[in-house]
């Protein structure tokens, strides 16, 4: 059993549980002074949060096995959200059981490291079968769709997550000073600190709206989050990556702004179908792909940015 | 003695991990669920799942508590069937048609009478997927025989697509529950209990997002 809390990644959750502390005590002192007010919601994320940390930090002391599994369960559990989600058609029940089958297909191709057909399968051969399998259902009204819906959400939830799994088994030129597991910690850290970063900049400053489609969003709150995630990036960076101080700062901003537009994708998809929240598994946050929302697309750009220059 | 164990045996080995893993299940208003009887919990019906969602928001404890109403025709028709739906599920199996020399809803009276949960589906059948039919009138005779007994409904959603009347594997969808606030027939000023009943499962759908099925074919509809 590969223990993937290396030194690094031991004070790495460790500040993450110092934050979190923090969190807590600051709420519970706010909850003393404004007792008017309602917590309830904020309590409920944080809570969660505790719990999220909690299980990620006995996933990592378990090993590479460990993760991989635990990152392809929660990928069933995104797409399982995403397909109760959108709206599908009768004739479909059986392909969407095909489609789940790709979760561990897909993180088998992780688990035996398998990078050519890791990065094929779900595209290619995904495609072609969905695609098949839903002309032997036989319904020509709204095939496209059928086919669009399916495949884009396996694209998203499983194909874009699973990179997460590829960076614990990726091989790379240069030694990597905390491992696989540094890579995973560093690009989990960084979208969820950018998720708050963009946040709190937003709410301190914002003012212009970036898109209509996320009312919250303001390109103050992105800009302001793009700077803190790229100077964190770099701070942290000698302990976790590869990376010289101008490939941080560039894996920075690529996390912060992808992150962003992952955020906004997931968001559009909720409004097109008028609901607020894309489950309620995560109380305080709202559904799975609600937390997972910037991971979709941070997790494949932020493997292959690394794997571009340091990839073996 | 045997069935209870086997039912506890059947819930913790195949009912938890199948609703927890494969389904998911999201309850809402889990503190309006009458605790003790005599009581009636009324849901749509759409999967054989439902029965065993409804349950499972009971504890262990509880469960033998538990008598969903089932159809005799269908539950009672092979040996296993029979004996799977009796002793493990602990249905009252009712008889749907066929010459009725007494009340058909005689043996539910008996299970009010000795304090127990009974599951009702009004709608009498599973239906098509995620559409709630007609009520009948069963439950109507059966309020107002007991107005004092609390009436529950239930809405369900999704157990209809993970697995609907007339296919036998599941696919995995998350799985909603809104649990209402249980009516009494003596405080219900309406002489359509029925009725009243369904509008007010219905009215539990409004506010939430549900994703139904596309219909089968828009363009022949406009």
């Amino acid at each position: 059993m590969d223990n993937l809390l290396t030194d690094p990644v031991w004070l790495g959750m460790f500040g993450v549980y110092a934050v979190l502390g923090t969190a807590t005590a600051s709420i519970l002192l706010l909850k003393g002074r404004l007792q008017d007010k309602d917590f309830s919601e904020l309590v409920a994320r944080t809570k969660t949060w505790g719990y999220i940390i909690l299980m990620a930090t006995i996933v990592l002391a378990l090993g590479t096995k460990a993760a991989i599994i635990a990152i392809g369960f929660i990928s069933f559990l995104a797409l399982k959200e995403y397909f109760t989600l959108v709206p599908t058609r009768k004739v479909d029940r059986r392909v969407l059981l095909w489609a789940y089958l790709c979760v561990p297909i897909q993180y088998y191709w992780v688990y035996i490291g398998w990078y050519g057909l890791f990065i094929v399968f779900i595209p290619v051969y995904a495609l072609l079968f969905i695609a098949f399998r839903l002309i032997l259902a036989g319904e020509t009204s709204g095939y496209i769709k059928a086919v669009g819906t399916m495949h884009w959400g396996l694209m998203l939830t499983v194909f874009n997550l699973s990179h997460l799994a590829f960076l614990l088994v990726m091989p790379t030129t240069v030694e990597l000073p905390a491992g696989g597991g540094g890579l995973l910690f560093y690009v989990l850290f960084l979208t969820q600190f950018n998720d708050v970063a963009q946040y709190f900049w937003g709410k301190l400053f914002g003012k212009h709206r970036v898109t209509e489609i996320s009312p919250g969003k303001s390109w103050e709150g992105l800009i302001g989050g793009i700077c803190t995630t790229t100077i964190l990036a770099i701070v942290l960076a000698p302990f976790y990556t590869p990376f010289t101080w101008p490939f941080a700062m560039a894996a920075g901003a690529l996390i912060a702004s992808v992150g962003f537009i992952g955020d906004v994708t997931i968001s559009a998809v909720k409004r097109d179908l008028g609901t607020k929240d894309s489950g309620s598994l995560l109380p305080g946050h709202g559904g799975v792909l609600d937390r997972l929302d910037s991971l979709t697309l941070a997790a494949p750009l932020f493997l292959h940015f690394t794997r571009f220059f340091f990839g073996a | 003695m045997l069935g209870r164990s086997l039912q506890i045996l059947f819930f913790c080995l195949i009912v938890k991990p199948v609703l927890l893993i494969i389904l998911g299940v999201r309850v809402k208003g889990h503190e309006n669920l009458p605790e003790d009887g005599p009581a009636i919990l009324i849901a749509n019906h759409n999967s054989h799942l439902d029965t065993l969602v409804l349950m499972n928001m009971y504890s262990l404890k509880n469960l033998r508590k538990l008598r969903p109403v089932a159809a005799a025709d269908y539950f009672m028709k092979t040996p296993f069937r029979a004996w799977l739906s009796t002793n493990v599920i602990n249905i009252i199996p009712i008889a749907r048609k066929g010459a009725r020399t007494s009340d058909p809803l005689e043996p539910i009276y008996d299970a009010l009478d000795n304090n127990q949960i009974v599951i009702f589906y009004p709608e009498g059948t599973r239906g098509e997927p995620e559409k709630i039919a007609d009520f009948k009138r069963g439950i109507s005779i059966l309020a107002e025989k007991y107005p004092d007994v609390p009436v529950a409904p239930i809405l369900t959603f999704g157990l209809g697509k993970a697995l609907p009347k007339g296919d036998p594997v599941i696919v995995p969808f998350f799985v909603d529950v809104i649990v209402d606030k249980p009516c009494k027939f003596k405080d219900c000023k309406t002489d359509d209990f029925s009725e009243f009943l369904e509008q007010k499962l219905k009215s539990l759908k409004q506010g939430q997002y549900f994703a139904d099925y596309i219909e089968e074919n828009p363009l022949v509809d406009a």
